[in-house]
């Protein structure tokens, strides 16, 4: 018989759902610790022998990681900046996952953070374990620290050409007080010898063997697995269900029922079968008979949001930015251009599904977790188990891909309950269709752009109106909607001057549930302010690139309208450079091969620059992207190769969501299941992709998300330029190219 | 009782004879090598090969590969053609999460053992099952022909 789980939800509240706001905030601004008083004073400095970097004897050298590596290469790129401050080989080095313990570590993996917020703290824990080192060689020596030198792995006494490996070292150095972070000295930049090279990935090998192993690889003796059964409508619940046909089936072992957890996990609950194997388990879940009582959400469909959201257009919205008079402009503007834009939802579609394994003993539970944010896993763990933090162990695994899906809380909680319930170590894994219909979509959004060329083929007004299904709206504590601003990225400060601009914003409502996806609001906004300029050029009869120099003008400072405290402001300089740097390589304005279309974008996101020149044909009202030529300013390039090969990725992420196929709803649940109805882009559509990376001195900031944005402006602009027809809702239609 | 032949080793496995090959290797073998992905053979993330051929194991049932000689991941570097595909992989740093990466090589060392010098038209036909979600595959077709070179230099 089916036995419920009681759940401490006052305490999980508490921890979760505030957790899950927190998080919301801090995942959008990767702030660095020394830059946050308050960061600061949580974090103390530690000792970089405890928290960073192992050495043996024999100078084997660890180092730590705490950030998820999901693809973007944290695993190489974090170590090579703590390497290379502390002066070892990087031949010498292995790395190791941090445990899970936010005590010491940032742990929150996203936003494409991980670079930009490690950069600082990951150089002053190197200096601080080589200083420390250099001190126990010159007392050692009882020489005058200042006449010792650190280099590959061990300290050096120039004038006696004595040395002493960091492994002869470590068991004094580590004794030794910690410098202060503030002031201990860090490497000139032209000393790095490892930061700014082409480093190979440090895990490929296993990547290659079959060696890496996965969240979903995880085993555990007497390890069971489950699969759930949830309600196909979002928010429906069991009603009753009959698990007699499943748990004849060989190899099922149990069939229980788990709460879902509206707020903070935001987990749909269901019927859990458990299995000696996760086939078994899968025919046992094919075998129940449940009735669902659906809720109201089944009478959410993509028509009944699209007429939601063309209604919410046809009204003015909520002023997020108001400068002069854009209306008055339109108005009385004689080159002026309207557009509408929609973006359905769209899916996360990790190649490993979502899958979470915990155990929980009454003494202490550990678990392994493919999750960006093992500091909430552990919280969600401690809150079902009611053990304290300290006794739950979070091993973070390697995980095929992540782009947000893997912030969440869902699959997390819901191995939680199975294995408080159970007893038993469980992996609670997900089939395709289950990710594919159960994700935390990226928003689905309408929006409605009205601008003018002035006489002087400048920009005389910009106004820009859309209605979205707010993720704030969904995780804000209230429920409601918090003002748009986190809606529209750069959109709300767009680098394109003019003395009238005008941000509404009105929520559409909706029970789908959406969370940030590779770029979260940039996805659409780069799409809306790249496509329209683009138009408004068309309009002014001018090139692209040079309206939008023209447009962007002077050398200039502008202020994250959506983040005036703490965002890093635009800087138009960097900007241009990315647009005139594309353009070069592109071979912009040279002559066109007939059939082929050109278009660019350019935009800012993530404290990052990127642009992209497009080549496309079209064919039957096809399209098939040829070429792709970017440029991306990211400051000071740690691993110039991993860039590549992020923007690379970037770009065929944001394809999928503009060449094949949407999410829509029918009757309040997703219509589509399986690769079969969601196809992704293949080998045979990949265009010829470059990167040229600005060799930047500045801080270097992220680079996982910021070549999306500009990928499908650049497409569907090049689309244009060959077929004059604009795009303007996706997936790209055959009919609207016909 | 099903008797498999993998990587030259044999298993017994006493499993309903139709579950597919994936789960047995995966779950009842902990031959973890060979990914799940979706399930019904549109995605490739379970490829593993059955007398040299590339083979999507999550549809095919273990009756079906009893008697056969199966390859996984685990066991391709045991040929020179494997080993020029992990080693072409490795040169041209191609994976990123690395899910989807077993079942893209079993998928190029099938396509490399039958077309030694593959055109990027042969690449397209024999990769086109295989989804990379990170979108490493200009790196992918790269290292095909990377690795078409080594073993032409081999020979």
């Amino acid at each position: 018989m089916a036995t419920a789980t009681s759940l401490h939800r006052r305490d999980f509240l508490k921890t979760g759902a505030t957790a899950g706001v927190a998080l919301l905030v801090g995942l959008r601004l990767p702030v660095r610790a020394a830059d946050d008083p308050a960061q600061a004073q949580e974090k103390p400095a530690v000792n970089p022998f405890n928290a960073w970097v192992r050495i043996t004897p024999d100078n084997r050298v660890t180092l730590i990681l705490d950030k998820s590596e999901m693809g973007q290469g944290v695993m190489t790129s974090l170590p090579m900046i703590l390497a290379d401050e502390l002066c070892v080989d990087w031949k010498q080095v292995g790395i190791e996952q941090a445990p899970t313990n936010p005590k010491i570590y940032d742990h929150g993996t996203g936003g494409s953070g991980s670079v930009a917020g490690s950069w600082l703290r990951l150089r002053q824990a190197g200096a601080a374990a080589r200083e420390m080192m250099i001190t126990a060689a010159a007392a050692r020596w009882n020489v005058n620290r200042d006449t010792c030198v650190a280099q590959d792995g061990g300290v050096l006494h120039g004038a006696r050409k004595n040395s002493f490996t960091y492994g002869q070292l470590v068991a004094d150095a580590s004794k030794l007080p910690v410098p202060d972070p503030k002031t201990v000295p860090l490497k000139n930049s032209n000393s790095f010898t490892i930061v700014g090279k082409d480093i190979a990935r440090v895990e490929v090998k296993d990547k290659v063997d079959g060696n890496a192993k996965f969240g979903i690889d995880s085993r555990t003796p007497g390890m069971q697995f489950a699969v759930v059964a949830r309600c196909p409508v979002f928010g429906g619940k069991v009603k009753s269900f009959d698990a007699s046909k499943a748990k004849s089936i060989a190899g099922v072992r149990d069939v229980i029922l788990i709460d879902a957890i509206p707020k903070g996990a935001f987990s749909a609950g269901g019927v859990v079968v458990l299995a000696d194997n996760s086939w078994a388990a899968i025919q046992g879940r094919d075998a129940l008979q449940i009735e669902w009582d659906e809720g109201s959400a089944k009478s959410e469909s993509t028509e009944s949001l699209l007429k939601q959201m063309k209604e919410n257009a046809a009204k003015p919205g909520k002023v997020m930015r108001n400068e002069g008079d854009a209306d008055s402009a339109f108005a009385g503007a004689t080159k002026k251009v309207e557009a509408t834009y929609e973006f359905p939802f769209a899916p996360h579609a990790t190649m490993e599904p979502m899958n979470c394994t915990v155990q929980i003993r009454p003494d202490g539970a550990e678990a392994w977790v493919p999750t960006q944010a093992p500091q909430w896993a552990q919280d969600i763990i401690a809150g079902v188990s009611g053990l304290p933090h300290e006794k739950v162990v979070v091993h973070t695994t390697l995980m095929g891909g992540g782009f947000g899906r893997r912030y969440q809380g869902d699959f997390v909680m819901e191995a939680a309950q199975v294995a408080k319930a159970t007893g038993k170590p469980v992996m609670v894994l997900w089939t395709r269709e289950d990710d594919m219909q159960h994700d935390f979509y990226r928003p689905a959004s309408y929006h409605k752009l009205q601008g003018a060329v002035s006489a002087d083929g400048k920009l005389a007004c910009w106004k820009h109106f859309q209605t979205s299904t707010s993720i704030d709206a969904m995780w804000s504590e209230k429920g409601t909607e918090t003002p748009g601003n986190s809606e529209f990225g750069t959109a709300a400060f767009i680098p394109y001057q003019t003395p009238n601009y005008r941000v509404e914003y009105t929520l559409a409502k909706s029970s789908v549930p959406r969370a940030w996806w590779r770029s979260v609001e940039h996805s659409s906004s780069g799409f809306v302010v790249e496509s329209f300029v683009d138009e408004l050029a068309a309009a002014a009869g001018a090139d692209p690139v040079e309206f939008r120099l023209r447009l962007i003008d002077g050398d200039r400072s502008i202020p994250d309208f959506t983040n005036p405290k703490e965002g890093k402001p635009l800087n138009t300089a960097r900007l241009k450079g990315v647009l005139k740097l594309a353009a070069e390589k592109g071979a912009w304005g040279s002559p066109i091969p007939a059939g082929v279309g050109r278009g660019v974008a350019a935009y800012y996101s993530f404290e990052t620059y990127t642009a992209c020149v497009a080549e496309v044909s079209v064919k039957s009202g096809v399209v098939k992207v040829n070429r792709l030529v970017y440029a991306v300013d990211c400051g000071r390039p740690i691993n110039p190769d991993g860039i590549r090969a992020q923007v690379e990725s970037a770009a065929i992420y944001g394809l999928s969501a503009a060449l094949h196929d949407a999410i829509t709803i029918k009757d309040g649940r997703v219509e589509q299941a399986n690769f079969n109805d969601y196809d992704m882009p293949r080998i045979p559509e990949t265009p010829k992709t470059e990167v040229f990376v600005v060799q930047s001195t500045e801080e270097p900031t992220g680079i996982g998300e910021p070549g999306l944005p500009v990928v499908t402006p650049a497409v569907c602009n090049a689309i244009y330029s060959l077929t004059k027809k604009r795009i303007c809702r996706f997936p790209i239609r055959v009919e609207d190219l016909a | 009782m099903q008797k498999l032949d993998i990587n030259g080793s044999i298993h017994q496995v006493d499993v309903d004879p139709e579950m597919p090959l994936l789960w047995v290797l995966r779950d009842v073998l902990d031959m973890t090598g060979t990914k799940f992905g979706c399930g019904m053979a549109v995605c490739g993330a379970c490829t593993v090969h059955v007398d040299g051929a590339a083979t999507r194991s999550c549809v095919l049932p273990v009756a079906g590969a009893s008697g056969r000689k199966i390859t996984t991941i685990e066991g391709v570097g045991r040929t020179r053609t494997g080993r020029a595909v992990q080693a072409a992989w490795i040169a041209q740093d191609v994976p990123q999460c690395g899910y989807c990466q077993s079942g893209q090589i079993m998928s190029a060392v099938a396509l490399l053992s039958k077309k030694p010098s593959p055109t990027d038209a042969d690449i397209d036909d024999a990769m086109s099952g295989n989804i990379c979600r990170c979108g490493t595959y200009q790196r992918i077709r790269k290292a095909i022909h990377r690795a078409a070179g080594l073993q032409a230099a081999a020979k």
